[in-house]
């Protein structure tokens, strides 16, 4: 098939541009049949701007795409998968209601025979060792058997390459396991795939090259035995990662934060809800909890803020005081702070401006408020000191929130709850998509904050993190939470049957 | 070369002023070609619409007379619309408070005290509230969305101050007229030029105006109603009670309009009739918009808007104008104005999308 090119697909000079950006300044690729080949680079470095490109749903502004040695121009992904191209989004596209073979079928373009294609996806399935019942409502499924349908999905495409969008970012790691046998057997088929991360040990053990992305600019291209995880890093990341020390706590003091036996319904149908809460965070000491995502962690920092009342006044203790149906701002003045995973919109007013912002959650502990107006020079005074204290770069106090990187709004939003020493703090994805330099101020500054005698719970996806950040650790899962155990006792291996919903001790899951 | 709409990296401040001057300017073109094609000389009748109307000290009077209602209805909507609580039915909430105001009026009938003014603007602010109310029940009760309900109630206000005008409130000796008795003189505003009809409504719109200012930019109130609208998550995160907000701004929006209707009622009008007002609680909703959702933008785009009613009435009087052409403008002012809206957050590019690459 290939006619004079040794290559599947080259990309040459991709270009896009957005308002502010250049996603991707004249950026290669090229990727052979049967090769599995990486793109890495941190959150923003042009990646899913490139994938894009590629399977038609954005048109570059400059450069050229050979394919199978000629060049196309891709228009749109119907034309995308006519060429043979594949994609398995991050966020999946299924119909709940519907059974997988279902949703298959309603993917494909022509009138599809409901009988015969259910015998298509059993035959794939079983080949590809991707375990799926064709017959299935979607949502009796789990995220990890969501995925399988859409990748079988575009296997019966018969694709040339497959472009994978971070699919591991809601796998377990068992999962992850068998993800990569499949994807291992079908490159030795001869597919092409396209496998985008920032997982640096997953690319080391799956992939055969990999194009490193910085900033829109392509660093290069290696062959992935040949690296380190540490170079990759470096090529990732532009600076050398310090690896923050991780301080034992001694002695944890005193109960701060004690959640006895808290469920919680989801408020709508997509929501989790929360069942058999317990916990307890000791003064001095860093708790994490792990999960895949969209297990009731957001539900979780909600319940614990105050933003979803408890049923019973007894289910959250703050400092042995009951807790459970104060709102959010009583919460606040028994020491209660916290950080939502989502900082635009629920951690953060997009369009008002910083000032405005640090007023939102600070204005009871650092007394902005006089006679129920705003002081705002003191409110300006309070903003400036979190923006010079963490470090935040901005031009000033009076832009809008969405004006600021993630990484600087997060420092800003995590220095705002931090300049109000609270007691109890409780961030929920802490260095989600922030680069590596405030992912260390961040880290630093939530230790201080434990050794000088606070309660942090850190919800996080990353286990790394929670590993090298928390003193004790557990899961959840299905919107229950796991036991916790010293992290030094712990391995990714057993955090992950956590995150499944396996028990440690019994062996067998507890999720109903 | 077609032109492009091309995302602005921040939405542009000057264009959300600009927009509205942008939108009038279009509005007179649009009206210039609306007389031409029914054979009136556009000149005159644009004489008569804006410029005439303003030549007297009447007319500039009367533009204060009209615009009461407008700015004291537009600055509370700017408010409810900042919240994103979308009350579109303050002309209902303006009947019942009108009706509410009036009944006071003629319980006291040919009665003197200084206190029966104060217990009619009361109770018309608690007639509109009360309106009101019943669209926030329904809201935070069972979510029903309020821009139906509000709508809907309306045209139940209008048909329920129909009834009482053909039944109990009916002058006695009105010759079977749905019409209440005139009030007596205790119970109508004060003029402030003699000669004229400008009343002292037109003071106290002025007071909301400031009040709507102070609340909106420096009270915890007005934060909470900024962020409700613009981030309701975060409202949540920080501590505010969603319904709480939606009630406040209601029981405002219909608290003023239904002052604006008992200052309708108790002003020019001197009586209760089937119909009090023109739409001036749909017209504040132009008001609202135009004026940007701010207290000061509503006090400007009221006059504005006023000017318009009066036009109209000058263009029917002179040029043998349909009253509807009112209505025809006003709609106009809002479907520019929210056209040209989208060039707060987009530009106008011709061409090709030129590259922006920094050669490296």
């Amino acid at each position: 098939m290939k006619d004079d090119s040794p290559y599947l697909i080259e990309l040459k000079g991709m270009t896009k541009a957005f308002p502010g950006v250049l996603a991707n300044d004249a950026v290669d690729l090229k990727i052979k049949a049967g090769e599995i080949h990486a793109l890495l680079g941190e959150n923003g470095a042009g990646k899913s701007t490139l994938v894009k490109m590629i399977y038609g749903i954005l048109r570059p502004d400059a450069g050229t795409i050979f394919f199978n040695g000629k060049q196309v121009e891709i228009d749109s992904p119907a034309h995308a998968r006519d060429l043979g191209i594949a994609m398995v989004f991050q966020h999946f596209s299924l119909f709940d209601s519907l059974s997988v073979v279902e949703n298959i079928s309603l993917g494909i373009n022509k009138a599809v025979d409901l009988k015969k294609m259910a015998g298509e996806i059993t035959e794939v399935s079983k080949r590809y060792g991707l375990p799926l019942d064709p017959h299935r409502h979607v949502y009796t499924l789990s995220v990890g058997e969501r995925q399988r349908i859409e990748i079988v999905r575009c296997l019966l495409q018969e694709p040339k390459l497959l472009v994978m969008d971070e699919p591991t970012s809601v796998l377990t790691p068992q999962e992850v396991k068998k993800l990569f046998l499949t994807l291992n057997r079908l490159a030795d088929e001869g597919l092409a795939i396209l496998y985008i991360s920032h997982k640096l040990d997953e690319i080391k053990t799956l992939c055969h090259h990999a194009t490193i992305l910085r900033l829109g600019k392509r660093i290069g291209t290696v062959n992935v035995d040949e690296e380190s995880t540490s170079s990759l890093a470096m090529m990732m990341m532009g600076e050398e990662l310090e690896k923050i020390e991780r301080q034992q706590t001694v002695v944890a003091g005193e109960v701060r934060l004690k959640v006895d036996n808290l469920s919680m319904p989801a408020i709508d149908s997509t929501g989790i809800s929360l069942s058999d809460i317990h916990l307890e965070v000791r003064a001095g000491e860093v708790v994490g909890i792990a999960g895949v995502a969209g297990n009731g962690q957001d539900e979780l920092l909600r319940a614990l803020n105050g933003e979803q009342i408890c049923l019973e006044d007894s289910c959250i203790l703050i400092e042995n005081q009951h807790a459970g149906q104060l709102r959010p701002n009583a919460r606040r003045r028994a020491g209660l702070a916290s950080v939502p995973e989502k900082r635009l919109g629920h951690g953060a007013i997009p369009d008002m401006d910083l000032v405005d912002n640090a007023f939102m959650t600070g204005f009871h502990r650092m007394g902005l408020l006089a006679r129920g107006l705003i002081n705002y020079p003191k409110t300006r005074n309070f903003a400036h000191k979190v923006i010079a204290d963490f470090a935040v770069k901005t031009s000033g106090s009076s832009v809008p929130a969405n004006s600021l990187s993630g990484g600087n709004l997060q420092k800003f939003i995590i220095g705002r709850e931090l300049t109000q020493q609270p007691e109890i703090l409780i961030v929920s994805q802490p260095t989600w998509g922030v680069d590596a330099g405030a992912t260390q101020t961040i880290r630093q500054a939530l230790r201080a904050l434990a050794a000088n005698g606070a309660a942090v719970l850190i919800i996080s996806q990353d286990l790394d993190e929670l590993m090298e950040m928390s003193d004790r650790i557990g899961a959840i899962c299905g919107g229950r939470l796991s036991l916790f155990y010293p992290t030094a006792e712990m391995t990714v291996e057993k955090v992950g049957l956590l995150m499944a919903g396996v028990s440690l001790e019994e062996g067998e899951t507890n999720v109903a | 070369m077609w032109p492009n709409l091309v995302q602005r990296q921040i939405p542009s401040r000057s264009m959300v002023y600009l927009s509205p001057v942008l939108a009038l300017l279009m509005s007179l073109l649009a009206g210039v070609i609306l007389f031409i094609i029914m054979g009136v000389s556009p000149l005159a009748a644009l004489h008569a619409f804006f410029v005439e109307p303003l030549s007297t000290s009447y007319g500039i009077a009367e533009l204060g007379v009209k615009a009461t209602p407008l700015v004291l209805i537009g600055v509370a909507l700017s408010l409810g619309f900042k919240a994103g609580v979308w009350n579109i039915g303050a002309e209902g909430q303006l009947t019942m408070g009108g009706l509410c105001g009036g009944m006071v009026a003629l319980y006291f009938y040919g009665q003197d005290g200084f206190y029966i003014l104060p217990l009619m603007l009361l109770a018309g602010v608690l007639g509109g509230s009360a309106w009101a109310a019943i669209v926030a029940f329904l809201r935070v009760r069972f979510n029903a969305n309020e821009i139906l309900t509000s709508l809907m109630l309306s045209y139940v206000a209008g048909l329920f101050l129909n009834l009482m005008m053909h039944g109990p409130l009916k002058d006695p000796e009105g010759f079977n007229f749905p019409e209440s008795r005139q009030f007596s003189d205790s119970a109508l505003l004060p003029i402030l030029y003699e000669g004229t009809r400008l009343h002292i409504g037109a003071i106290i719109a002025l007071i909301v105006v400031v009040f709507g200012w102070v609340i909106l930019s420096r009270t915890l109130l007005g934060y909470q109603i900024k962020i409700a609208g613009s981030a309701p998550a975060a409202c949540e995160h920080a501590g505010f009670s969603n319904s709480k907000i939606i009630w406040t701004t209601l029981l405002m929006g219909g608290g003023m309009a239904g002052l604006a209707g008992i200052i309708e009622v108790a002003g020019p009008i001197g009586q209760l009739l089937p119909n009090i007002s023109p739409g001036y609680g749909f017209s504040a909703i132009i008001v609202a918009y135009v004026g940007r959702l701010h207290p000061v933008g509503a006090l400007f785009a009221g006059l504005l808007l006023a000017l318009t009613y009066l036009g109209g009435e000058t263009a029917q009087i002179q040029l043998n104008l349909p009253v509807a052409v009112t209505g025809v403008f006003q709609g106009l002012l809002l479907f520019f104005l929210l056209a040209c809206d989208v060039l707060i957050r987009y530009r106008i590019r011709f061409g090709k999308p030129a590259l922006v690459v920094e050669k490296g």
